[in-house]
C-alpha cells in the first residue's frame, strides 16, 4: 500500500517544529521512528496533511540515570533501552518489558516518545510508566507543562496532548534498593502486540510485601493499575497464596476488551495466570540472585 | 517525478533521489536507484521482506520515508557480493538450500548480516529470535537458520 500524501518539515529546533504544528491546526502528526505511524498511515487509519519530523532536533535522545529519577529522551529507541547498562540496573523491568516490543528491525527505530503518543492500549512502554508513576514532559508553542503519564493516556490511540505539542522526555522515580519486578505478556508470536500482560513491582517491609503496584495492559482499553491486586498483595507475605489472591482480584477487576483474537473471559482468565506466573518469577529471581 | 531532490547514499554510491515525501525508503531503493534486489512484500511493517541496513541497523524499508534516510550509509543486497564472490551468507543459503521461491530471501540476507554485524555475541536462541522478524512461506526457516549458523558460527545455547 502506498502511503497518502502529505507536506513534511523537518525542523532543528522544536520551537520550529511546535509553531509548524500550531500552525497546522490538528491536521499534522509528530514523526519519530514512524514504526506506528507508517503502518497506520498505509491503511489509512491516519492521513495528516504535514509530518513534523524530529530527527534533526538535538537533544531529545538521553538516557539520564541521575540520583533522583532516571530521564528518557522521547527520541529514544527501543534498541537504546536494550543496550543500556545503566537502566538494566536501575530500572531493570523496564529492558524486561522492551524486549517484548515487536520485531528486532522495529526495536531499531521505534522510540517511547512515539510509543507514548500512539498510546497503543497493547504497548509496553506506555503501561510500564504508569506502573511507575512517570512524568511525561512535552513542550507546545505556549510553554511546556509535565503530565502524568495515567493522564497523559486518555483511550485507546488517545492521548491529551494539545495538536500543538510534542513530548519530550520521560522521567521515572529512581527505585528503592530491592525493589521486586514482575513482567509477563501473552502474544500469538513474540514481538506480535500483546493479547494480555502483567506488570508489578513491590518492596519487602521485612516478610512482608509493602508498596505494591499492579499494571495491566493489552487486555484493557489503557494501561492501568490494579488497586485491588495492589491491596491483595500489600501486608502479605510473597507466597502462592498471596500471588493467587493477588492474581483472583486483578482478573475480577479489570474490564476485558473483545476482538478477533479472544473473548473478554480469556483475556480476563489470561491476566490472572500471568500475574500469578510473574510475581512468582519475581520472587525466584530474588532467591537466584541471593545464590 | 516530482517531489524534492536529496541524496542517498547506498552500498557506497550517491544516488541524487527526487521522489515526492511520502516515497517510502524501499521504494525509492528500487525506482529511483534501481536497485531491484530489495523486495516489498506486505508495505506495512509485517513480514520483514524490504530489511536494509541502515547505519549499522536492519531497519524495514517500508516503514521509513526515503527523505529520513538522507545522510544516512544505506546497505542492500546488492553490496553483499564482492564482484563476483558471494557473500559467505549467500553462499551458505545455496548450500543449505535456504531458499525456494526467493522472493523474502533479501530480507533474510540483510537482517542476519545486520544483525550479526550489530550483535556478533548473539546465542543461536537470540538468532531464532531475529529470524521469526521476518516471513518465509516456503523454507519453513530450518534451512534459512541452517544457513545463518554455518556462515556465523554460534557457540551452542546452554542447556538450562
Amino acid at each position: 500500500m502506498k502511503l497518502p500524501a502529505f507536506d513534511y518539515a523537518c525542523p532543528e529546533t522544536l520551537d520550529e517544529a511546535t509553531a509548524l504544528l500550531a500552525e497546522a491546526g490538528g491536521d499534522a502528526k509528530v514523526i519519530a521512528g514512524g514504526q506506528s505511524l507508517l503502518p497506520f498511515m498505509a491503511f489509512r487509519l491516519a492521513a495528516p496533511s504535514l509530518l513534523v519530523d524530529l530527527r534533526k532536533i538535538a537533544g531529545l535522545d538521553g538516557i539520564e540515570v541521575a540520583d533522583g529519577e532516571i530521564r528518557l529522551g522521547a527520541m529514544v529507541r527501543w534498541r537504546d533501552i536494550l543496550d543500556s547498562a545503566a537502566l538494566a540496573r536501575a530500572l531493570p523491568l523496564l529492558p524486561a518489558a522492551i524486549g517484548h516490543v515487536a520485531h528486532y528491525q522495529i526495536r531499531n527505530r521505534g522510540t517511547l516518545g512515539g510509543s507514548l503518543a500512539h498510546a497503543d492500549p497493547a504497548s509496553e512502554f506506555p503501561c510500564i510508566a504508569v506502573l511507575c508513576g512517570a512524568s511525561v514532559d512535552v513542550v507546545g508553542a505556549g510553554g511546556h507543562r509535565t503530565i502524568p503519564a495515567d493522564e497523559l493516556i486518555a483511550g485507546p490511540m488517545e492521548t491529551t496532548l494539545e495538536d500543538d505539542e510534542i513530548i519530550v522526555a520521560v522521567r521515572f522515580p529512581r527505585w528503592p534498593e530491592g525493589r521486586r519486578w514482575a513482567f509477563d505478556e501473552f502474544a500469538l508470536r513474540h514481538g506480535d502486540l500483546a493479547i494480555a500482560a502483567v506488570a508489578a513491582a513491590y518492596d519487602m517491609d521485612g516478610p512482608h510485601i509493602a508498596h505494591a503496584r499492579v499494571a495491566v495492559m493489552g487486555a484493557t482499553d489503557t494501561p492501568q493499575r490494579v488497586p485491588p491486586a495492589e491491596d491483595a498483595l500489600n501486608g502479605r507475605a510473597p507466597d502462592d497464596d498471596t500471588f493467587g489472591a493477588a492474581a483472583a482480584a486483578a482478573s475480577a477487576a479489570i474490564e476485558p476488551t473483545e476482538d478477533l483474537h479472544a473473548g473478554a473471559a480469556y483475556r480476563r482468565a489470561l491476566v490472572g495466570t500471568l500475574l500469578r506466573r510473574a510475581l512468582a518469577e519475581s520472587c525466584a529471581r530474588e532467591r537466584e540472585a541471593a545464590e | 517525478m516530482s517531489g524534492q531532490t536529496f541524496q542517498l547514499h547506498v552500498n557506497g554510491t550517491s544516488y541524487a533521489v527526487t521522489a515526492p515525501d511520502r516515497k517510502t525508503l524501499g521504494d525509492a531503493l528500487r525506482e529511483d536507484c534501481g536497485l531491484t534486489g530489495t523486495h516489498l512484500g506486505c508495505e506495512q511493517g509485517v513480514c520483514g521482506t524490504c530489511t536494509v541496513i541502515v547505519d549499522g541497523r536492519p531497519v524495514r524499508s517500508c516503514l521509513m520515508f526515503a527523505r529520513q534516510a538522507e545522510g544516512a550509509q544505506i546497505r542492500t543486497v546488492e553490496g553483499l557480493a564482492q564482484g563476483e564472490r558471494l557473500h559467505p551468507l549467500q553462499q551458505a543459503f545455496i548450500d543449505a538450500h535456504a531458499l525456494q521461491c526467493g522472493f523474502c530471501t533479501p530480507g533474510f540476507l540483510m537482517l542476519i548480516v545486520g544483525a550479526l554485524e550489530q550483535d556478533p555475541d548473539m546465542t543461536e536462541d537470540e538468532l531464532a529470535e531475529v529470524l521469526s522478524s521476518n516471513l518465509c512461506r516456503c523454507t519453513g526457516y530450518a534451512a534459512i537458520a541452517k544457513a545463518a549458523l554455518a556462515a556465523y558460527p554460534r557457540p551452542a545455547t546452554p542447556a538450562e
